[in-house]
């Protein structure tokens, strides 16, 4: 069974189509990134998958159910990592997390959560008084104190260093090798490229790209650049097969500074939302 | 033993029962309670408000001389303030609450995991509870130190104080529920609320004595609960004789029942009409 299946989904605010035929599959284990520019409709389709909006059009099941009649014992089978709260600043992140796991049927242990989510040393800390990133990794935990089989994640690093990012990224990680389903929205695509195993870019309401990092818009197929310093100056070269220009430039003698560079994830996604956008 | 058999999958544990709604809303209800009385600016200009009005308005119109039926006016106020500290903990409070709750994520992040509405209202009547009793207690203290006030002593005087503060609390927290969808966002909540809630402590002879109203609006005012609060707590806090300071010269305790029983309707129905989980959204 596949964790997320979309087909067709459309929702339109006012005159203001956000999500214009949306087609999208997850299967179950995967960690799926969701990239686009904001107002792409990424968070729409994401707040309808969890059940906080209705859709106007499409079909749609999340865990086998359609989250617009879903039950709470669906929803004790997903997580869910809000992107902009500020409840609850004067309980405790332990008081918090245990007032959570109250909720579910079979949560994670508090201490084990909290510890997962590195905030061990701010247990007993109110809310109001932790650091931005530290309040994010919080809504982390409220999200998987529940052991979800399904975990959105709406932008979850924004704000924090590059320390506690990687942290979060090896948590992520580790919360896929339980076998817990992944769908993740982010502005930076150094995050879905380390840790999406497929996602697709998202502009204007609809997909424009899906595949693996590595393929998604083309990119194993996308010209590269061969770049070399001779006695003529600096060269640039597009081509389609570098091992070939720089077999036949090695034929030719000396170069220096010599490069090949292929497209980057960031190449191709500028490109797919600046051609669709 | 076979190599066959089918590894578990990872995520297959056996279907735990889900947490009731009741043990989820005493949660709450900590948590509310909690939040409510570490918030310093909520305990002192909030909860300690309708205290400080009572020990301002009870000080100017201390002129010392008994009102008809014997009692001074400042004991009058501070009968008719417990009305005011009903609306405070359980109107303005919980309409306040709601707004701000939708406008920072709480109610958006209970509605993702499998807590139920009813647990959500459990915690917010527990908070309700044990704010407006402590709202109750520390206001009859001032009356009492501070304008002389003498509590009832018979056990069916504490009755009927028990029923008017229960049908009180009952209609006021269903109206704020209701009323918490009037504002736009969390931040003017408190503005958007506190009209009505100042308007009818004038009409309603919370602020100003009753008999001293003009007879249109008394008449306006007898709509709605507050009015009926105020006479209901002046008919156990105030001696007997003080009944003819009132518009029908007798407490009309089945009207006050009547009324505030009918805005308990009201308020439910109202709730259920406009109650939404998230701040209304432009475009």
């Amino acid at each position: 069974m596949n964790a997320i299946e979309v087909r067709g989904l459309r929702k339109t605010y006012g005159g203001h189509t956000a999500v214009a035929g949306v087609d999208l599959t997850v299967a179950e284990g995967e960690v799926f990134a969701l990239l686009g520019p904001n107002g792409a409709g990424k968070t729409t389709t994401t707040e309808i998958l969890e059940g906080h909006r209705r859709r106007d059009g499409g079909e749609v099941r999340v865990l086998g159910v359609d989250p617009a009649t879903a039950d709470r014992r669906w929803r004790a089978d997903i997580g869910i990592v809000l992107q902009t709260a500020t409840d609850a600043a004067d309980l405790t992140v332990r008081e918090m997390v245990g007032q959570f796991a109250g909720y579910y049927p079979d949560p994670r242990g508090v201490d084990e959560v909290i510890d997962l989510c590195g905030l061990t040393e701010k247990a007993g800390a109110r809310i109001s008084s932790l650091s931005g990133g530290q309040r994010r990794r919080v809504d982390v935990a409220l999200g998987i104190v529940g052991r979800p089989k399904l975990l959105f994640l709406d932008e979850p690093t924004t704000g924090f260093d590059p320390e506690v990012r990687r942290q979060f990224w090896d948590l992520v990680r580790s919360l896929a090798a339980e076998g817990t389903t992944i769908l993740l929205t982010t502005h930076y695509l150094d995050e879905a490229e380390a840790l999406a195993g497929r996602l697709a870019v998202i502009a204007a309401g609809r997909i424009v790209a899906e595949g693996t990092p590595r393929t998604v818009g083309g990119r194993d197929r996308a010209p590269a650049t061969v770049s070399w310093v001779d006695a003529g100056g600096q060269h640039h070269l597009n081509t389609t097969d570098p091992v070939r220009a720089v077999t036949e430039l090695a034929a030719r003698g000396r170069v220096s500074e010599l490069q090949v560079r292929q497209p980057s994830l960031e190449d191709v996604y500028l490109n797919l939302i600046g051609a669709k956008a | 033993m076979t190599t066959t058999t089918a590894r578990p999958r990872p995520q297959a544990r056996p279907a735990a029962p889900l947490p009731s709604t009741l043990a989820n809303g005493l949660a709450r209800g900590a948590a509310e309670v909690k939040m409510f009385f570490r918030s310093k600016e909520a305990v002192i200009f909030t909860f300690s408000f309708p205290a400080f009005v009572l020990l301002l308005l009870g000080s100017i119109f201390d002129t010392g001389e008994a009102m008809p039926g014997g009692a001074s006016m400042s004991q009058v106020f501070a009968a008719s303030m417990i009305a005011y500290g009903i609306l405070n903990t359980a109107f303005t409070s919980v309409g306040v609450g709601i707004a701000a709750d939708r406008e920072d994520g709480t109610l958006k992040r209970l509605r993702g995991t499998p807590i139920t509405a009813s647990a959500y209202f459990i915690g917010k009547i527990i908070l309700v509870a044990v704010a407006t009793v402590a709202e109750v207690a520390l206001l009859l203290a001032v009356g009492v130190v501070a304008f002389g006030l003498e509590l009832p002593t018979a056990p069916s005087t504490w009755l009927t104080f028990g029923w008017i503060l229960l049908l009180s609390v009952i209609a006021c927290t269903l109206v704020g529920i209701a009323a918490s969808g009037l504002a736009k966002s969390g931040k003017n909540a408190a503005t958007v609320l506190n009209l009505p809630v100042i308007a009818l402590q004038f009409t309603s002879g919370v602020f100003v004595a009753i008999s001293s109203l003009p007879d249109v609006m008394v008449k306006v005012a007898a709509f709605f609960p507050v009015r009926w609060m105020g006479q209901g707590f002046r008919s156990v806090l105030l001696p007997d004789s003080m009944a003819v300071g009132e518009v029908a010269g007798s407490w009309e305790l089945p009207v006050v029942a009547l009324v505030l029983g009918a805005w308990c309707v009201v308020g439910l129905l109202l709730c259920l009409l406009t109650f939404r989980w998230t701040e209304r959204k432009a475009g």
